[in-house]
């Protein structure tokens, strides 16, 4: 695919997240295998642009709040309940983050804090609006994932 | 001049801000209010306790926060427990009687009371604590009504109560009625995980006290300062209201206050800070 395609694609996906478009896996027909999901689960590539603004906003990913990050140092408090993601992509393969990133508990086993970002998998009496919303659409799973692949070291 | 002091200071800020692991544990001192009142803030956690030692709160604030409890005219919640004791000698209700009638000085009455609750309610065969206590006196005894949660006086009669109880051991009684099958409860909610973020008081409190999480630094989630003063609500938190913040921050739908629920987790995170000083009004961020 010619990359202007790509990005008018990714464009257009981003403003409509909930709707199921073509090549979009749901939530709960994601398949983890060996700790991989070897396809983007929205159907198109991420933009990493995107993905640092999920990854900082305390409404998205607040990815912040666990992980520090060193790329983001002019963001104040980071977070140190998860390891520092400095090199990341250098540690991971796509595939793996996207699985972390989709629900970490497939990867980490129960007992991780990190929440599932695209997971229906939740705990229990979730806030009414939000029973069987992901916490990240499906596309900006992919924003975030390609994010995290330009934090080598 | 001026501009780059505060620039300079606000780089180091961001810095300290960024560069938090360094700063994480808990400090390492001792809570002297008012230079003779010596608390504990540090103890040996009680038999089947997943702590070895277990550590209030305060410890996890930062330098001029923990100077404002230290100093009970800077402790701006002492103004709250003030306007408690005005509530203990008022009269209110049909019945023509305050506090102070049937308990009389609190000094005396009320030492002791805030460090042994929650308590085993024979006549309502479940826990009570502070704040229902006082609603059952005013309702039962003095003909008044029950104030509704965190209204009314609620806080401050509660903190003055439990301030009475200052630098005592936090020592609720689990062998009374069917305290301990509340403490299995409460237990159960502890490490239950909820909402759509899919954490339990144990993911923050006991996995993660002493690492920041974003700005806060995460403490044991101890109870015996409460009602807190919170300065960033510049106003007494009860611990109703916080137990419903932390569970909010999960994502997910919140208990009543005073719930069976939010009762055996306060009968349980009691438990949990047994040994420590009653501090109340602890001062928080
Ligand atoms: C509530 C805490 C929390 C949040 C929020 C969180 N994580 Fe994590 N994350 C963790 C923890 C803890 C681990 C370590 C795995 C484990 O041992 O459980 C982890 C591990 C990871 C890893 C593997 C890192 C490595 O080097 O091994 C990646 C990648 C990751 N997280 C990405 C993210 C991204 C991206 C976000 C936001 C969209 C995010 N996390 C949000 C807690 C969190
Ligand atoms: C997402 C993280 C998170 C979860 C989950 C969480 N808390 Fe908290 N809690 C905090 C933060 C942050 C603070 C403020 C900093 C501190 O005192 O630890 C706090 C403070 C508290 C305090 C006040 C401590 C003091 O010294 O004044 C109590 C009590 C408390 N939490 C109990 C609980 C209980 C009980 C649960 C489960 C129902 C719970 N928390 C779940 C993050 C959390």
């Amino acid at each position: 695919m010619k990359s202007s395609l790509k990005w008018a694609l990714a464009v257009a996906l981003t403003s409509i997240p909930t709707m199921a478009v073509a090549g979009m896996v749901a939530p709960d027909s994601v398949k983890i295998e060996d700790g991989v999901i070897a396809m983007s689960v929205s159907g198109t590539a991420g933009n990493p642009e995107a993905g640092a603004k999920i990854f900082k906003s305390k409404k998205q990913g607040n990815c912040l709040a666990c992980h520090a990050n060193t790329a983001m140092k002019k963001q104040l408090f980071h977070g140190e309940v998860g390891p520092t993601l400095d090199g990341v992509a250098d540690r991971w393969k796509p595939g793996e983050i996207r699985a972390i990133l989709v629900n970490s508990k497939a990867v980490f086993g129960n007992e991780t804090v990190m929440p599932g970002f695209y997971s229906l998998e939740v705990g229990k009496n979730p806030r009414k609006d939000l029973i069987g919303k992901t916490i990240l659409s499906a596309q900006e799973i992919e924003d975030v994932v390609a994010y995290l692949g330009t934090l080598k070291e | 001049m001026k501009k780059t002091i505060l620039r300079a200071s606000l780089a180091a800020f961001a810095i300290a801000g960024y560069a938090g692991i360094a700063t994480a544990e808990p400090v390492d001192e001792k809570l002297t209010i008012d230079g003779e009142r010596e608390m504990t803030v540090k103890t040996k956690a009680p038999e089947g306790h997943p702590f070895d030692e277990v550590l209030s709160g305060w410890l996890f604030r930062t330098k001029e926060t923990r100077a404002l409890e230290a100093d009970s005219f800077a402790n701006p919640g002492m103004l709250r427990v003030e306007e408690g004791e005005a509530l203990w000698n008022k009269v209110e209700g049909t019945a023509g009687k305050s506090c102070s009638t049937c308990h009389g000085d609190a000094a005396e009455s009320m030492k002791g009371v805030g460090a042994a609750y929650p308590k085993w309610d024979k006549d309502n065969n479940r826990p009570i604590n502070i704040e229902l206590q006082v609603n059952k006196c005013r309702t039962e005894q003095m003909g008044a009504e029950a104030y509704p949660f965190d209204k009314g006086g609620q806080k401050p009669l509660t903190a003055y109560v439990k301030h009475q109880s200052i630098g005592m051991p936090v020592a609720a009684d689990l062998t009374a009625g069917e305290m301990q099958k509340w403490w299995d409860k409460g237990k159960e909610v502890y490490y239950t995980r909820t909402g759509q973020l899919n954490l339990s008081c144990a993911s923050c409190h006991e996995q993660n006290a002493g690492k920041y999480i974003r700005a806060d630094h995460l403490s044991q989630g101890q109870v015996n300062g409460f009602p807190t003063y919170r300065l960033k609500q510049a106003d007494l938190v009860s611990l109703h209201n916080r137990f419903r913040g932390c569970i909010r921050d999960t994502r997910a739908e919140y208990p009543k206050a005073f719930s069976d629920e939010l009762m055996a987790l306060e009968v349980y995170v009691t438990w949990r800070g047994t040994g420590l000083s009653v501090e109340t009004p602890g001062v928080r961020q």
